[in-house]
């Protein structure tokens, strides 16, 4: 049996509430409140990500006569996720059903909790007896659910159909962001495995990426890769913008650009260090993490553009500063410091070609280099992982042993193999239910707007309003 | 009367009013503007996508001046913007034919 730290999920018992279990012989393990203040933070702190930060990283990288569009792509594809979210999104994702789909028990969070008896479900974190408010686990991951999805759009901005964004996004988030979740990251939780003789039977339950042994701290997998090839195909199907290569498209603000990537710096961390489930040493590692590699791959990417391009600019500044936070996502709290330094440095230079060298490669206009840093600076994140997570080069190792606790680690070459199977099962998951996805919003609404409205601006034609007055 | 229109580096805007103050213009009139002459434009890299920009920012500065003092006003202009780079800018004198001051009504050199 073997197992990773990533995100837990949650499920466990309806317990009682503590007021209740007080008088009871051995009290029944209640939520730590540090650990529920901690994590209400960090829930707060992703969904700081998506509204403002990631809006204005990718509004500035626009033409101002589009911005107004992105903002509004990015609110309302998180606002609706969020909903989908807790309709039925978290039940599919995290709760038990067979390795690629979790269940129905909790559509519409029912049995989640009581608020009249005060009584709620608990889920499970990654230290046993140590359970966590079920509803603030459904909380930080309906941001997650919800920031994926909006990634996606930096590859079809400025020419896409605001109604085939929203037709697209239900079915991408059903049949490959929810699938992929549930097999990355759902298992029973430590408190099930009580002796050896259950373990396969819980194993069992897990998804099936989870199942594997596959590591994936924060989301390099589920979140990254994820959105970064649908936003690839998106480039593909939805064509690219008029005039793409041989008109000047310029970002019209990376003034926004730089606070919207700064701000992606600060949530961050409540993404990363969150992704511990509870205010610990892993939670204090992932952050450190977070912090070292994000400024590597900003060193890393800035003097590599200067020797190569001649000039730093501020966008590839803030560039690398994105490619490190993706590729340290699947890292954060799997690897040591001397992976931090390698898996930022790596990011930076990686990346950096992903949206140059190989984006002249694809001959796609993904726009703002979605695929380009995410899903390469992912699956760059998620391989290095595998390395990184030996103890030999300075990595934590991974719990093989839930019954006893124990930690150990199958060898870099058979957790590279792991790490692998999961970046190309994730791959062509996404691949085939976005091309599916984009080809139903097609055949429904279309996918672009008239060349017309392009021309003249989505913010005009498709919300009816205009960023900038002059 | 003659206008005068200057095309100018815009970092040069400061020394030129100082100049042309110095001159006896008592005003002028200035808007931000782009084109190019002699002067290339300039490369723009944001990651892989290469632009040249042609059309590089400069100054348009006008005043309207009596005859006699067209010269005066020239050498000011030149002496102010000159960097001997290319890109200095250029001026233009086109005669004008009618001038009026709204306030008063004035017309002619009067207005000026």
């Amino acid at each position: 049996m073997k197992t990773r730290l990533p995100l837990g999920a949650a499920f466990a018992v309806l317990c009682l509430i503590p007021m209740l279990a007080f008088g009871a012989d051995a009290p029944a393990p209640v939520p730590n409140k540090g650990d529920t203040a901690w994590m209400l933070m960090c829930t707060a702190l992703v969904l700081l990500m998506s509204v403002p930060a990631l809006a204005l990283f990718y509004g500035g990288l626009v033409r101002s006569k589009n911005m107004l569009s992105v903002l509004m792509q990015v609110f309302v594809v998180f606002s609706l996720i969020s909903v989908l979210w807790c309709v039925y999104g978290y039940s599919f994702a995290f709760t038990e059903g067979n390795p690629f789909f979790g269940g129905t028990g909790r559509i519409f969070l029912s049995g989640i909790g009581d608020p009249f008896k005060n009584e709620w479900a608990f889920g499970a974190t990654f230290s046993k007896a140590t359970p966590m408010y079920e509803i603030v686990f459904v909380a930080f991951q309906a941001t997650f659910a919800a920031i994926t999805c909006c990634l996606i759009l930096g590859s079809i901005v400025e020419r896409i159909k605001f109604s085939a964004v929203l037709i697209f996004m239900v079915i991408w988030f059903t049949f490959s962001y929810l699938p992929i979740a549930h097999m990355v990251w759902f298992w029973a939780g430590p408190d099930a495995y009580t002796d050896a003789s259950k373990v396969d039977a819980v194993n069992a339950t897990a998804g099936y990426i989870w199942q594997m042994g596959a590591l994936d701290f924060a989301g390099g997998t589920v979140v990254h890769i994820n959105a970064g090839v649908a936003g690839l195909i998106g480039a593909f199907l939805v064509g690219k913008r008029l005039g793409y290569g041989k008109e000047v498209i310029r970002p019209h603000s990376l003034t926004m650009t730089m606070i919207g990537a700064s701000l992606l710096w600060f949530g961050w961390f409540g993404f990363n260090a969150g992704s511990a489930l509870e205010a610990n040493a892993s939670a204090s590692l992932a952050f450190l993490n977070t912090y070292l590699a994000t400024a590597c791959a900003v060193l890393a990417w800035t003097f590599a553009e200067w020797i190569i391009k001649g000039k730093p600019s501020m966008l590839g500044a803030a560039s690398g500063a994105v490619a490190g936070l993706v590729a340290i996502t699947p890292a954060a709290g799997n690897v040591g410091i001397p992976g931090a330094f390698v898996i930022g440095i790596v990011a930076g230079l990686v990346c950096l070609w992903g949206v140059s060298g190989l984006k002249k490669l694809l001959k796609a206009d993904d726009s703002l280099d979605v695929f380009g840093v995410h899903a390469v600076g992912g699956i760059t994140g998620a391989l290095l992982t595998g390395i990184f997570n030996a103890p030999s080069l300075g990595g934590p190792g991974s719990v093989q042993d839930w019954v006893a606790g124990t930690q150990g680690y199958p060898g870099i070459v058979a957790q590279l193999w792991i790490q692998t199977k999961a970046v190309g099962i994730t791959i062509v998951w996404t691949a085939v239910v976005a091309f599916i996805a984009y080809k139903i919003a097609d055949l429904l609404v279309g996918l672009r707007v008239t060349d017309e409205q392009e021309r003249e601006g989505l913010d005009i034609n498709s919300h009816g309003e205009s960023a900038y007055d002059y | 009367m003659k206008l005068i229109t200057a095309i100018i580096r815009p970092f040069k805007l400061d020394d030129v009013r100082d100049a042309l103050t110095q001159a006896g213009v008592t005003g002028i009139t200035v808007t931000e503007v782009k084109g190019y002459g002699r002067q290339k434009g300039h490369t723009e890299l944001y990651r892989g996508a290469e632009y040249v920009v042609d059309f590089v920012p400069k100054i348009k500065l006008e005043t309207a001046v009596p005859d006699a003092r067209v010269d005066v006003v020239i050498d000011a202009i030149v002496e102010s913007a000159r960097t001997d780079k290319v890109g200095d800018g250029k001026i233009f004198v086109t005669p004008l034919d009618h001038t009026v001051r709204i306030r008063t009504g004035e017309i002619g050199d009067d207005a000026l």
